[in-house]
This record gives C-alpha cells, structure tokens and sequence, in this order.
C-alpha cells in the first residue's frame, strides 16, 4: 500500500478562491480514482451489451451471421442497425465522462459514489476545455497502455520474440500508465494537459452547538446532581486549542465509557478527586470552560496550540 | 473521519430548528446561531443546483446565491480567527467548497458550449496553433517525400510503409490497368454507409492518438505524422510509375483535403502542447500545458467532426462519382470551404467574457 494509504494530511491542499479566501481541499486518493473508473466502465460496458441486445431482439434476427461477411453484404434497416451500433458506441465512450463532468456535480457516476470531483487547479474556473481535453487523453493513457501491455504480456508468455521496439514501446506506455504515482498531486496526463486535479466532495453536516446544551451551556448545570462546575485559571491552563478539539470530537462522538476515560485523565492532570456517574456534566462544563478561556485569549491574539506550548 | 456516504444520500430529513440564541454561553457560538440560517438557505440552494441544475430554482434564491456565498465565506474567515468549534470550522469550509464550485462551475453547459464552439470557438482555436500548423505541415510535406525517395531508392520499402492485405493488387508490378481499378467506383451504394461507420471510428482514434501522444513534447506526434504521409508517398510513387498521378490526385482529394487536412489539426494540436511544455516561456510549466490543452481541446472536437465529413465523402462521393475533373470538384470545395471557415470566417466574440 503506498498511494492509498498515505495519510490524509499529507493530501491536503491550500486553493485560494478568486475573494482571496484560502480553502483546504483533499485530493482524492488515487485508489478511490481507480474505484470510481472501474465503476464508471462497468456501467459503460453493460450499457452498450444492454444497447445491443435490445437493438438485436427488436431487429429480431436481422443482424445474424452478417458481421465482417462480405458476401452478405448488409442491406437496409441492417446497415442502418450496424451504424447505429458503431455510433452508439463511440458517443456513449466519449459523451459518458463529458456530459457528466459538465454538469454542476463535475463528476461521473462513479465519481459520486466515491465521493470526489473534478476541479481547476488554478481555483478560478473549470472550463469546458479543460473537461473536454482530460478526457481526450484517457484512452491514450489508459486504455491503450493496458491493452498494449497485456498483448505484449500473453505474447511474452507464448514464447514470441519481441525485439528492443517492443520493449521501448511497453516502456512508454507503463509511464503514461503510472505517471499518477511520480507526482504528488496525483495528476494524470490528462490532469496535467488540461489544468484540473480531482478532489474529494465535501460532505460535512452541520453538528450542534455544544454551549447551548447539557452543562457547557450559560446556566449550564449537572442534570444529574443539579450542580456547577467551576474552574479555576490554573486548571484551565493545563490545556490547548488541540486538547479542546479532541475534547470536543469525544463529547460529539464517544460512548460513556470513553468518556468516563477522559473524565478520568482530566481530573487526574488537574488534581481532582474523579468521582462517578456524571462525567458528561463535567466534560461538558470543562470545555465550555477551556473554551471560552482560548477563544478569549484569541480575540487579543494569544493562542496556545496545544498543552505544550 | 469522513461521513458514511449512505447517509449524505439518504439523510437529507428535516433541520432542527436551532436553539435560542441568547442561551449559549460563548460569544463564538452565538456568532455562529446567528449566521446559521444564511449558511443553511445556501447548502440547501446548493444542494437543489448540484441534483437538478439552475432550472429548478426560485428565482431569489438565485439572486440570493452570490450573496449567501460571500457571507458564508466572510463567515469562514471570522471564524478561523474567533472561534476553536472544529466541528462548525470543519462544516464551514465544505459548505464554502460547495458553494465555491457552484458559483465557479462550469460555466455553461454542453449545448451551449458547442453553439459557441462552432459560431467561432473553433476558428478561433485554429488561428491560435497556426505556427504549429505549419510546422506540422511541413514535417508531413517531408514525409511524403521521404516516402517517395525511400521507395524509388529501393522497392523493398514499399512493402514495409504500405500495410497491404493479401488481395490488395496496389503492389509494385502492378499494371496501369490493375491500379486503375482500383479507382474506380463501385456499382451500388450497398454496404458503404456501415464502411463509414466504421472509418469514422478508425479515423477519429488515429487523429486523438496524435493529439495525445503531443504530450511527450510532441516528437510522437510529428513521427506519426511522418509515418502516415511517408505511405502516401510511397503510393503516390506506385501510380506515378504508371503515369495515374492525376487520376489518383482526384481520387484522394475527395475525402483526403478533410481528412489529411484534419490529421494535420490533430497533429498539430498535439505538437501545441509538447511545444508549450518543452519552451514555456515565462509561465510555470504545468500552467503552460493547461493552456494548450485546453486550445487543441477545442481543436480536437473539430477535428472529430471533420472525421465524420471525411468518412461520408469517402463512403460515397469517392466510391461512386467518377472522372478526375468531377473529383477534383468536390476535394477543391471542400478545402476552399475548411480554409475559408478556419482563415476568414471572423465572427467577433459573443459574450463579454471568454473563459
């Protein structure tokens, strides 16, 4: 595992939005691509063998034993079924990726379901173009290359000699094949020759405020014991602003055991006698606390990042 | 973590309605408990645009749309200085990211684009790669004479430029009347409407191969483009031997002034980008190729559609009109018709912007 499994800190990028806003976006990994291009030319392929069967079973026949026959040469309503097979497939090849990638999703069906897009590495705006030339280049890329390679792989098999050219040739295209994996944006040729990247979708909901609710909130006291909790300067400076992020992750996320855990470590690190069954009170005051405390500091442009510094 | 995927296509329920303001305790989240309802009316705008386009949508919300994007993104930045809720942060960027594609997409759709493309995109997309096409033209003049000079020199080249299937009688010996047939037209049209089908097909693929393989600073592009019209040479050099190079001329130039014409745009289209990657001035590299991608792009499509004219020129017209002077009508008129479509044909731009 190299590419997929990297981390996905290590995939994070700064786009600047034309308002000089610098947003954080994920590239996407480049095995959820690969996923989202098997999808999409599975669905492609039994697309056209569903096209054909059903132009075949209302042709009724027509087109039996007629393929590359030229005696038999076609006559008709069988030409016509002929082109519209040839045609058919050529559109749906090409047509598939762009018109999808056009819309306002920027993506393929596959693409979706994987969660990730196209977008203009530059951050303005994703031209037409540049749709249309990514995919331009996906044959010669991929398709090409792996039939080439996979010819060139049975023919090696069978004991055939393949010369220098032969081998120059595989050479060339296994670069095209796996130039996503030589730079660190994961740009295919089609990417680089184009000017986009394919990045992950943001799908984040809003989560509920947390100093509205339970012992965090202005009034905020146990419901449990029905009493407040209040700490000092010195116990809420143990802490920082990556502290209070976990904090707040466990008291959206964390089972009750998890959080008697934390419950248990806090109060060990500011001298607390811990006691039991009303852990969330606490943890909900501790933050609502700890965090008034930063973002205060904050305003006068005092930060802490975390409990070492 | 990133949110199971079911529950982003399944989980559109109903919004809690949120609480009363007054009752957080934080400043940052009283920030965020009044903005929240601007953020909501854009994700939900948002939503309705990536599902069913602008159409389904009210017209103020439309109008609302830039509005709402510009808070949200003001909000975002407010909030990295002011507030340590990771979670709202977190919503916040993607909501913006959304918002951001939205507004920055593509900015038509496909009907569109292709009504621009050929009221003027495409000419214009030509006229730009015009230094490549003449180098790309004259790297194919030379190949067809290579092929020439390579066949004369020695028949033996013929048979390694020229594929030929086993009945193919266009092979060094053949007589006058032999090749002569080979020009000649078929009795019916039977069968020539799927051959074109297919050619299209075969075509296309060759001219995007060009195109694409430009990508390696555009030395594939050119060799293969050697490679094509050294064949041509070497045929022309068969029926010159047998004084048919007029006959053969007209033959060609029935479909060949649109199709040679489009494998030089394609080729030339490919040599654009190798040629911006190798000398890209003073842009950054991958800025340069994204620019010239986008241009052969544009010519490419072009050159599809010059692909399709050429298979039907070369289906029909080509296999059943006969004599030279009525084939040299129909090739001339359709260069005349290309060269004065790409050259002349200057409509001026359409919108205010072009992107």
């Amino acid at each position: 595992m190299s590419a997929a499994a990297l981390p996905a800190n290590k995939r994070r990028r700064m786009m600047v939005t034309p308002e000089g806003l610098a947003l954080p976006i994920t590239i996407a990994s480049r095995g959820s691509r690969a996923g989202a291009l098997i999808i999409d030319v599975i669905i492609i392929i039994a697309g056209l063998i569903a096209f054909n069967l059903l132009v075949r079973w209302i042709a009724g026949g027509l087109l039996d034993g007629t393929v590359l026959d030229v005696e038999a040469a076609p006559r008709g309503a069988q030409e016509f079924l002929q082109i519209l097979l040839v045609i058919a497939g050529f559109v749906t090849w090409y047509g598939y990726f762009l018109v999808q990638e056009l819309g306002p999703r920027g993506a393929t069906f596959g693409k979706r379901l994987v969660g990730i897009r196209i977008a203009a590495r530059s951050g303005g705006r994703l031209a037409a173009e540049a749709v249309i030339a990514r995919n331009l280049l996906r044959d010669i890329e991929l398709f090409y290359p792996l039939v080439f390679i996979l010819a060139m792989l049975i023919g090696a098999t069978m004991g055939e000699d393949l010369g220098t050219l032969a081998w120059a040739a595989t050479a060339w295209f296994a670069l095209f094949l796996l130039l996503p994996f030589f730079n660190r944006e994961a740009l295919r040729a089609g990417d680089i020759i184009a000017g986009t990247w394919v990045v992950e979708t943001p799908r984040t909901r809003l989560a509920k405020t947390l100093s509205t609710q339970g012992a965090a909130a202005a009034s905020g006291a146990s419901d449990v014991t029905g009493m407040r909790y209040a700490f000092g300067e010195a116990e809420l400076s143990v802490y920082g602003e990556k502290e209070l992020q976990t904090l707040e992750r466990m008291l959206r996320e964390s089972s009750p055991e998890a959080l008697a855990t934390v419950h248990a470590a806090i109060c060990r690190k500011i001298g607390w006698d811990p006691g039991a069954g009303d852990e969330r009170a606490f943890l909900e005051a501790f933050y609502g606390q700890l965090r008034a405390k930063l973002e205060g500091e904050m305003r006068f442009g005092k930060r802490k990042a975390d409990k070492f510094s | 973590m990133k949110a199971p995927v079911l529950s982003a296509w399944f989980g559109r329920g109903a919004v809690a309605a949120p609480p009363d303001i007054a009752s957080a305790a934080l400043r940052s989240d009283r920030f965020r408990l009044e903005r929240e309802g601007d953020w909501r009316r854009l994700e939900s705008i948002v939503a309705r645009m990536e599902r069913g386009g602008l159409k389904r949508i009210a017209d103020d919300d439309l109008l609302a749309l830039p509005a709402l994007y510009r808070t949200a993104a003001s909000s975002l930045s407010v909030a990295r200085e002011t507030s340590l809720d990771a979670a709202t942060l977190a919503y916040l960027e993607g909501l913006v990211q959304r918002a951001w594609f939205q507004v920055y997409g593509p900015p038509k759709g496909f009907a569109a684009w292709l009504r621009d493309f050929v009221l003027g995109g495409w000419s214009r997309a030509v006229r730009a790669i015009w230094l490549d096409i003449c180098i790309t033209l004259f790297v194919m003049v030379a190949g067809a004479i290579v092929g020439w000079l390579l066949v004369a020199r020695d028949e033996a080249w013929y048979y390694r430029l020229v594929p030929g299937g086993l009945a193919d009688t266009r092979v060094p010996g053949a007589s006058r009347e032999e090749l002569l047939a080979t020009l000649a037209t078929e009795e019916s049209a039977v069968g020539l409407s799927t051959f074109a089908a297919n050619l299209f097909s075969n075509n296309s693929a060759v001219c995007i191969l060009a195109f694409a393989l430009g990508f390696a600073f555009g030395i594939p592009s050119l060799l293969l483009m050697v490679h094509n019209m050294a064949m041509l040479g070497a045929i022309l050099w068969l029926f010159s031997g047998q004084g048919l190079t007029l006959e053969l001329s007209a033959w060609l130039s029935v479909h060949g002034t649109t199709e040679i014409f489009g494998i030089l745009l394609s080729g030339a289209a490919g040599l654009h980008i190798g040629r911006s990657m190798a000398f890209p001035g003073t842009r950054p590299v991958l800025v340069a190729a994204a620019e010239a991608g986008q241009r052969g792009a544009v010519v490419m499509v072009g050159v599809v559609i010059m692909m399709i004219v050429a298979a039907l020129l070369e289906a029909f017209p080509r296999q059943l009109v006969d004599g030279t002077g009525s084939r040299f009508l129909i090739g001339g008129m359709m260069l005349a018709f290309w060269l004065a479509y790409f050259f002349l044909y200057r409509p001026r731009r359409a919108g205010p912007e072009q992107a």
